[in-house]
């Protein structure tokens, strides 16, 4: 009952930030943030909880960005809908390379993943309807009363979609079905063994995963008013999205937050004072530290000084 | 885009020569990923990476494939490294420890990407020899003599290892690690020590092939991603731990790619190895020759 | 016998090249004792992985009460009633000792948290882990790991149990724990397969012996017949 309240409290506090004289620059580098929130958490479901690596939430979130070009160009569709369908045909691209990939070793699901980059923006590039390789200019439609920029009810509609993912995350985390996850992230065939339908499990997972993805990525268009596949299909979401969960900490749906939240900002000031290079290896190094020497993240980091003391 | 025999078979020839350089490529995965287990995600930067150090290398005047060569000791020593410090910090510790194997290759990949971005800069670079930028003139075909060059190394890059792994006794203990450890360990065999020595050497090989890469075409940072599509898809068409699978799944890439790039444009391409590589997923995991 | 509980027919597995089960055939009758021995590689555990589904043999055909399930997943010939144990323990590390059998009665048993909870406890009091409840796994000793296995088995309610190597590596008094456990589930009605190399306990345990050796079944019958046949002693002596 508590994580309601504080919900609903986050979300109250999102809106009235949006609604309130916060210089606008704000609004732009907080859409970032909780986007990499939504994509950490969604990430997490799949990655933390089952232990299947996905190396390709770039393409899970830029097909849920083409597909709402698509339904804004062709049918003029409002944001609630390009968001719903996004995450749609994004949960059936999961649910197809999951169940193309799931059976097989960690490793290959890992790799099939890094194919689905590829081949989504090889597709794109070659689709001429939402301008191929050279992009597309997206002309926003007017903004809703009571916000006055198009950017600050972004906002509010990303804080939105990153309490439901983390709401999701944590009821699967907290059901019997986090159970079966952990349980073939532990051990799959002992899982297995046990009665644990791990293939079933794992596509859920990996469907939920995806669907999120394409929910973050829905917006994109919309805020940055122009699409075009080599940002779309940017590495740098695939890397964060691993990057954050692996360094918040991967088993509570707190973790991915965390590393959301401390990552997220690094990168917007990385990004604007040094540059884009530095702040991917910036990402690069803090994983490869953390999962070196801290493999629990901040959660672990946390529970030991608390142990401690 | 016309359809002629003459297009096609030069877009054949071209495949072979480009499959044994795929195949050469990805030959060191062969050993590290396909014998050893090892989920290196970053052995297409790390071969980049002896690309890079080949153009330094060339800037002063040395061959390129002499320069290759000249790197493989030094990657050889880099393999041992990097594959003690894998083992003792993941794969000691067992499954668990795989999902953070893999993030840690991932992330090694990431920083020599952005290392090799901030070094070099993002511009493409290309090294210059007698033989780069000649062809051949064989009737009606014209084969770039790089490609004949890239073609020649990988065969006897492949040649060798296979007869190494076979013919040695290190190199049979590589095998045999690879299928049953703990029998190796009765009999007295360190299986550490072999597969650091055997990962080491498929460094050693990244070394050599980054030397071609180079020779081929030019290179850029970001090539590992697309080159983690094309050397996987090798590995896995030819069934994890076969050298001479290597070649026949180099040659069937490398013919996909060159027939696609014939009709469809270069803007294709690059999909096919990655395509290739889920439909054997999909339909057989084990490979051409694997189990 | 009547209605055999499972019957092997004709099953083979092949890896690659190599032959790791032969056109092996047996039954279990419902409520037995059945002991399979054999040297290391023999098969033994291959043939227990084609029983229990975590591998699909290559031919032949498994009937579990009187049903064929070749073609199912492992997990639905557990809710079917084929329950195991693995050689080397494979705990759910993450997971308390009580935890890990909450999987077994959430997914075969398909009990509520609360009563899977309190039937959990009643198993690990009946197999004296009931002291290490919240303990994980890394906190438990060799014979405490084992007891879980079985435990975790026994959770999963099955009507035929396989034990895989339970007792490799136990002292004396630590095999006579985990017979007692065993003979206790047999007189519930569980029909028991007993994998072992300590002769003593196969001895004592099994009503029926199997020995594999290289794939193939070489000899069947009683404890002594097992005993006392050359082909045994020749596949465990070498000779």
């Amino acid at each position: 009952m508590t994580y309601w309240i504080g919900a609903a409290a986050a979300l109250a506090a999102a809106v009235w930030m949006a609604l309130s004289g916060i210089n606008e620059y704000f609004f732009y580098a907080a859409f970032v943030v909780l986007q990499f929130m939504v994509l950490a958490t969604a990430w997490n479901i799949l990655g933390g909880y089952a232990g299947y690596v996905n190396f390709g939430t770039a393409a899970f979130f830029a097909i849920g960005a083409y597909t709402a070009v698509v339904l804004f160009k062709w049918l003029g569709a409002p944001l609630a809908v390009q968001i719903a369908v996004g995450a749609l045909v994004s949960g059936l691209l999961g649910f197809g390379v999951g169940l193309l990939t799931l059976r097989l070793r960690g490793i290959f699901f890992a790799i099939a993943t890094v194919a689905i980059i590829f081949i989504m923006e090889t597709m794109m590039v070659n689709w001429r309807y939402v301008g191929g390789a050279t992009g597309l200019q997206l002309l926003r439609p007017d903004v809703m009363a009571p916000f006055a920029s198009y950017t600050r009810m972004l906002f509010a509609v990303m804080a939105l979609l990153a309490i439901v993912a983390v709401s999701v995350a944590r009821y699967v985390q907290t059901s019997w079905i986090g159970r079966g996850l952990r349980a073939i992230r532990d051990s799959e065939e002992a899982a297995e063994c046990s009665g644990v339908p791990t293939l079933k499990l794992k596509l859920f997972a990996c469907t939920v995963s995806g669907a999120l993805m394409g929910a973050a990525g829905a917006p994109m268009p919309m805020y940055l008013s122009f699409i075009e596949p080599a940002s779309s299909f940017n590495l740098n979401y695939s890397v964060s999205a691993l990057a954050m969960p692996m360094i918040g900490g991967t088993v509570h749906w707190i973790g991915p937050v965390i590393g959301a939240l401390l990552l997220g900002s690094i990168q917007q000031i990385v990004t604007v004072t040094i540059s884009n290079e530095i702040n991917v290896l910036v990402i690069g190094v803090l994983l490869v530290l953390f999962v070196v020497f801290a493999p629990d993240g901040v959660i672990g980091l946390f529970k030991k000084f608390v142990r401690r003391r | 885009m016309g359809f002629s025999f003459e297009l096609l078979s030069e877009a054949l020839l071209f495949g072979v020569l480009l499959g044994c350089f795929y195949a050469a490529v990805s030959i060191g995965l062969s050993v590290s990923f396909g014998l050893l287990d090892v989920p290196h995600v970053a052995h297409p930067a790390v071969m980049i990476l002896g690309s890079y150090f080949t153009y330094v290398l060339a800037s002063y005047g040395l061959d390129p494939i002499v320069a290759g060569v000249v790197l493989m000791p030094a990657f050889f020593v880099l393999g041992i490294l990097i594959y003690r410090f894998y083992y003792e910090t993941f794969e000691k510790r067992g499954t668990e420890a795989s999902v953070r194997g893999l993030a840690f290759f991932f992330g090694l990949a990431f920083i020599i990407e952005v290392g090799l971005i901030l070094g070099f800069g993002v511009d493409q670079r290309t090294v210059h020899a007698a033989y780069i930028g000649s062809s051949l003139s064989l009737g009606e075909y014209r084969i770039p003599y790089r490609m004949l060059v890239a073609f020649g190394v990988a065969l006897v890059l492949t040649f060798a290892l296979t007869v190494y792994l076979s013919r040695t006794f290190t190199g049979r203990a590589i095998k045999a690690v690879a299928q049953d450890e703990p029998a190796l360990r009765l009999m007295g065999a360190n299986p550490v020590r072999i597969k650091q020595w055997a990962f080491g050497i498929a460094t050693g090989v990244s070394a050599l092939a980054g030397a071609m890469l180079i020779i081929v075409g030019p290179v850029e940072p970001a090539m590992d991603r697309l080159y983690i599509g094309r050397t996987f898809c090798v590995v896995v068409l030819a069934g994890l731990g076969s050298m001479t699978g290597t070649l026949a799944a180099g040659l069937i890439l490398g013919i996909a790619e060159s027939v696609v790039l014939m009709m469809f444009g270069a803007s294709w391409a690059p999909a096919v190895a990655f395509g290739l590589l889920l439909v054997v997923l999909g339909v057989r995991p084990q490979g051409l020759f694997g189990k | 016998m009547s209605a055999p509980l499972l019957k092997v027919q004709g099953v083979s597995k092949h890896f690659g090249g190599f032959t790791a089960l032969s056109e092996v055939s047996l039954a279990i009758a419902p409520g037995e004792r059945f002991g399979l021995i054999g040297p290391n590689g023999s098969g033994k555990t291959t043939l227990i992985n084609c029983i229990s589904g975590s591998l699909r043999n290559d031919s032949g055909s498994i009937e579990f009460e009187g049903k064929e399930i070749s073609g199912l997943a492992a997990y639905q010939r557990t809710r079917k009633g084929i329950a195991r144990s693995f050689q080397i323990p494979r705990p759910f590390h993450s997971m308390s000792v009580l935890e890990n059998l909450l999987v077994p009665y959430q997914y075969v048993v398909h009990l509520r948290e609360s009563d899977a909870e309190q039937q959990a406890m009643e198993v690990l009091r009946r197999i004296g882990l009931a002291d290490k409840a919240r303990a994980t796994a890394n906190q438990l000793s060799q014979v405490e790991l084992r007891k879980l296995e079985l435990a975790r088995a026994m959770a999963a309610r099955p009507r035929l149990l396989i034990s895989d190597e339970a007792m490799a590596g136990l002292s004396g008094s630590e095999v006579d724990e985990v017979l007692k456990i065993l003979f206790g589930l047999n007189a519930e009605g569980i029909t028991i397969i007993m994998i072992e190399h300590i002769m003593q306990a196969v001895m004592r345990f099994s009503q029926r012996v199997i020995c594999l050796d290289a794939g193939k079944i070489i000899c069947e019958g009683t404890p002594d017949a097992i005993v006392s046949n050359a082909d045994v002693q020749r596949a465990y002596l070498g000779a």
